[in-house]
């Protein structure tokens, strides 16, 4: 049969669970209503198509919001310019890119170590959120002379915050079979309440004329920033040293080639005696921990206080930079650059332009339907694989 | 029959081309209507795009269809199933998330009621004795209730893929291709895994759809199955038709020679019963294993007992779907409820122990799926060898890949596994090749206990005396080995000894030599004396004594 050996293109280390069905390279499966693979947020099989894919994407986002820029009314050019360019341009640029990179970058690598594992931990907000309130609880015990070092502390209870939210997740799907989908979403709205709770009760601050805020933290616990006057933290150097480690633990390690397999064939994991028991709790402890680590670097990084609009909703759009980056933890890098981007573009349409925000919340939206669409094209002119 | 002259179907130097392999060599085909013909051949000579190319699935480069006198191009499967050509695959398509009937409805191209369909599928269920015998495979007192009130049993129709064994799988895609009442049916190695008499019941329903007048390309690799069933015969070698011939006449020899070009490879002597026995504790001992079902549609497990010595090749016989996966999971661990002592290894109690501890131990299994439990299809062989094997695994916890490379190139090469390199996804191999590897994975590793599920099943002649000269070869080297096959013949070649396993409970051992296919084929309908052993443990359940049985307890003899 001539199909023996037509798959070439799998890589197998870099590329490892894609969840294609079985069925689809098999001789004489490919003519009957095949499962169709899920129209699907799944890393593709070639190396060069994982890349051409999102490349496109992002191609048919600019074009499509070329057309939404013309439809209000506004020059292309510069709307574009706005989203693609001027947030790119100079030191305080790259700083606030970095702001808002680092805690994306995160949490997507924790993301695509859980999706990997086939546990959709969707509620990585609020375990950022819980990685905050953690971390805020000790920077609030700082005085004026407590030393520097507490920001290790600080970021450790952000970690610590983040797996125990994960870890609720993880138990209620392990003990009860609850679905991790709903659980870890609808505990992101537990954790705004909790984040409610403590700024509007407990922890506001009695000298801060009644806002909902805790008082600003002690200067001991800032996290030590890159350069002086740009808001850019050594938080950039952790996500940027969590991505080979990232890389490395799904790649090149046993317990990280489980929870792969896990993810992959769960039939097959039982059969080899791979727990998927530790693969959700490493993926919703890893995910968690990450996003509860974000949370901390953002407290006590640019913002110095909680207030209730800590969350942003980092935790959700991370999700699409995990997708947009193929699950890979260096492509997550790449797009956690690029959702950045769409963040300041939007606050730079909103403020230059007079056009309203939401328009970030669009252009991720397109980033990512474009990049679904790109994904089942690709599989189509692939063809199933003769 | 007036159309008799005209073929149903005729294929005319057809021609397909792979870079790097030709598919199919100038090949013609002529199916007379009415006329079930044969296509024979190994892996790789060409049938299996033949058979795409009639249904549609790949074009030809060159060559003329002509379908009832009728040139045609035939451009997809629905053009195909329009024209009025079905087929069973023998690596199944279906959903398994969706139940029986939705599965159905899907390979539909018009539109159905659920009604219509229900109705439909249990016509022809009951016409064409297909039926998936969901209170038949695990009747246990619940059941009792279920039959005295049919209409709430579990209905065919109704029932989720995913709880149907291989077989029973099966029968649902030769129905679904009967669905539109086609005037060509192309079967792909279908009786793989029937019992005797359902093979039976199958050549009488494909017998009769011939007589009907409906055409069937029947692809297999069992010579006798050809000769009982078929009145024409095409053999394939490399791409080109090497003789066409009427197989009833044909001795199996001539058969061979035409697929093979030469002898088959000769298998080792099967061990023979008298063949000395270790002395000790066997090399596996079950005793007394109860389970209840883990689903709706799964087996019960009663009063299981049985000893497996070193070098002896025991046959676990009996339909799909009657504990065999379930004893299978109890005994690799990954069935967790096990309790403790029921299952020992050399003497030694391993009911609790992980999979990965009795794997430690020496026990090694071989799952009946290949893809998706045996091996991770998206993942390179390299990779699928740290399913089971920790060669490549450092003690740090890291992978060292080119260890694993190694491993997987050294198993290509040991076990003759065609495929690209140690980088080739699973998946891409062949069901025979993917089989081999697996198979070799397990043996390589030095097992003491080999479990293994429908070794051969779909793989062509000379794939599957490879895999049983591998499994004869243990033995001979005192490796304990457990066949399970739904395929009696290959039992009653491999094994010196065979069980019957029927709705979750084990007859007596009896040898091959004192064994008829009549009385293994009545034992898997459940008729078989109850076994004292059984009885017995029933009774008083020591859980250190060991029960008497195992190879001596031949209640039957």
């Amino acid at each position: 049969m001539p199909s023996g050996g037509v798959s070439p293109t799998s890589s197998q280390d870099a590329d490892p669970a894609s969840p294609r069905p079985a069925s689809v390279s098999m001789p004489g499966v490919v003519l009957l209503p095949v499962p169709e693979p899920r129209l699907g947020l799944q890393p593709l099989r070639s190396a060069v198509l994982a890349v051409a894919s999102p490349l496109a994407a992002l191609a048919i986002t600019v074009v499509v919001g070329a057309v939404l820029f013309t439809a209000m009314g506004k020059s292309a050019g510069t709307g574009l310019a706005m989203f693609f360019v001027e947030p790119l341009r100079g030191a305080r640029g790259l700083s606030e890119l970095a702001v808002k990179a680092t805690p994306l970058a995160l949490i997507a690598l924790g993301l695509s170590v859980s999706f990997r594992a086939n546990i959709w931990n969707i509620g990585a907000e609020g375990q950022f959120i819980a990685g905050a309130i953690a971390a805020t609880a000790v920077a609030m015990r700082a005085g004026p002379e407590t030393s520097h070092a507490v920001v290790v502390p600080i970021v450790l209870a952000g970690l610590g915050g983040g797996m125990a939210w994960g870890a609720l997740t993880a138990w209620l799907r392990d003990r009860f079979n609850a679905s991790e989908i709903l659980v870890s979403l609808m505990l992101v709205y537990v954790a705004e309440m909790l984040l409610g709770y403590l700024t509007y009760g407990p922890w506001k601050d009695p000298e801060g004329f009644n806002f909902p805020q805790t008082a600003t933290f002690a200067e001991a616990t800032e996290i030590p920033k890159l350069a002086a006057g740009h808001r850019a933290n050594v938080g950039l150097l952790i996500a940027l040293a969590a991505a080979p480690v990232g890389w490395l633990f799904l790649s090149r390690t046993y317990a990280g080639f489980q929870l792969v397999v896990c993810g992959a064939a769960p039939s097959a994991a039982r059969f080899a005696g791979f727990s998927a028991r530790r693969g959700l709790w490493t993926a919703l402890l890893v995910s968690g921990g990450l996003a509860g680590l974000a949370g901390a670097l953002e407290v006590a990084g640019p913002l110095g206080q909680l207030t209730p609009h800590l969350p942003v909703g980092y935790g959700f759009a991370a999700i699409i930079v995990a997708f947009v980056g193929r699950l890979h933890p260096l492509g997550v890098l790449l797009s956690s650059v690029l959702m950045s981007v769409f963040y300041i573009g939007g606050e730079l349409a909103q403020s230059r332009m007079g056009l309203p925000s939401a328009l970030t919340g669009v252009f991720q939206g397109l980033l990512l339907f474009a990049l679904l669409g790109s994904d089942a094209w690709v599989a189509r002119v692939r063809g199933p694989n003769r | 029959m007036t159309a008799a002259a005209v073929p149903r179907l005729e294929l005319v130097g057809v021609t397909k081309r792979y870079p790097g392999v030709v598919a199919n060599d100038d090949v013609n085909l002529r199916v007379m209507p009415g006329v079930i013909h044969a296509i024979l051949g190994e892996n790789g000579a060409g049938k299996s795009t033949l058979m795409k190319i009639i249904y549609g699935a790949v074009r030809p480069d060159v060559g003329d269809l002509v379908w009832n006198g009728r040139q045609v191009a035939v451009e997809s499967p629905r053009e195909a199933r329009a024209l009025g050509i079905s087929m069973v695959f023998q690596h199944f398509a279906l959903f398994d998330s969706l139940t029986v009937a939705e599965n159905v409805w899907l390979g539909l191209d018009r539109r159905v009621s659920r009604r219509d369909l229900l109705a439909r599928i249990a016509e022809l269920a009951r016409a064409h004795d297909l039926g998936v015998a969901a209170p038949e495979a695990a009747r246990t007192a619940a059941d009792l209730a279920a039959d005295l009130a049919p209409d709430l049993a579990p209905d065919l129709a109704q029932r989720r893929v995913s709880e149907l064994s291989v077989g029973e799988r099966q029968r649902v895609e030769i129905l679904r291709a009967l669905f539109t009442d086609p005037q060509l049916l192309i079967l792909d190695e279908p009786t793989a895994v029937l019992t005797p008499q359902a093979v039976e019941t199958l050549f009488v329903t494909l017998r009769r759809l011939a007589a009907g007048g409906c055409s069937i390309l029947y692809i297999s690799h069992k010579l006798d199955e050809v000769r009982a069933l078929c009145t024409q015969c095409t053999v394939l070698r490399g791409g080109r038709v090497t003789g066409e011939l009427d197989p009833r006449t044909a001795t199996n020899a001539q058969l061979s020679q035409l697929m093979l070009g030469a002898q088959p490879p000769a298998r080792a002597e099967a061990p023979s019963a008298a063949q000395s026995l270790t002395d000790g504790p066997p090399a596996l001992e079950v005793r007394n294993l109860s389970l209840p079902r883990r689903n709706r549609f799964g087996v019960a497990l009663e009063h299981i007992s049985l000893s497996l010595r070193a070098g002896e090749i025991l046959g676990v016989a009996g339909i799909s779907g009657s504990g065999q996966g379930e004893i299978l999971d109890a005994i690799s661990g990954e069935d967790a409820r096990v309790q403790a002592g029921v299952i020992s290894m050399a003497g030694a109690d391993v009911s609790r122990a992980s999979t990965g501890a009795r794997r430690a131990l020496g026990l090694r299994t071989v799952p009946e799926e290949r893809i998706g439990r045996g091996a991770v299809p998206t993942l390179s062989l390299a990779a699928n060898t740290l399913l089971t094997r920790r060669d490549a695994v450092a003690s740090s916890g890291l992978l060292r890949w080119p260890t694993a490379r190694a491993l997987a190139a050294r198993l290509i090469e040991r076990f003759r596994v065609r495929a690209r390199g140690p980088e080739s996804a699973a998946g891409s191999l062949s069901g025979g090749n993917l089989q081999k590897f697996i198979v070799g994975r397990e043996v390589d590793a030095g097992p003491r206990v080999l479990l293994v599920a429908q070794p051969t099943w779909g793989l062509d002649v000379g794939a599957a005396a490879e895999i049983r000269n591998h499994l004869s070869a243990l033995a001979s080297g005192g490796v304990a080995v457990l066949v399970v096959s739904e395929d009696l013949a290959e039992l009653f070649e491999l094994c010196s000894e065979l069980v019957v396993l029927a709705r979750g409970r084990l007859s007596p051992r009896v040898a091959v030599r004192d064994a008829t296919v009549a009385q293994i084929g009545q034992w898997m309908s459940g008729l078989f004396p109850e076994p004292a052993e059984a009885a017995l443990a029933a009774s008083n359940d020591p859980p250190v004594a060991l029960v008497p049985g195992g190879p001596g307890a031949n209640a039957h003899a």
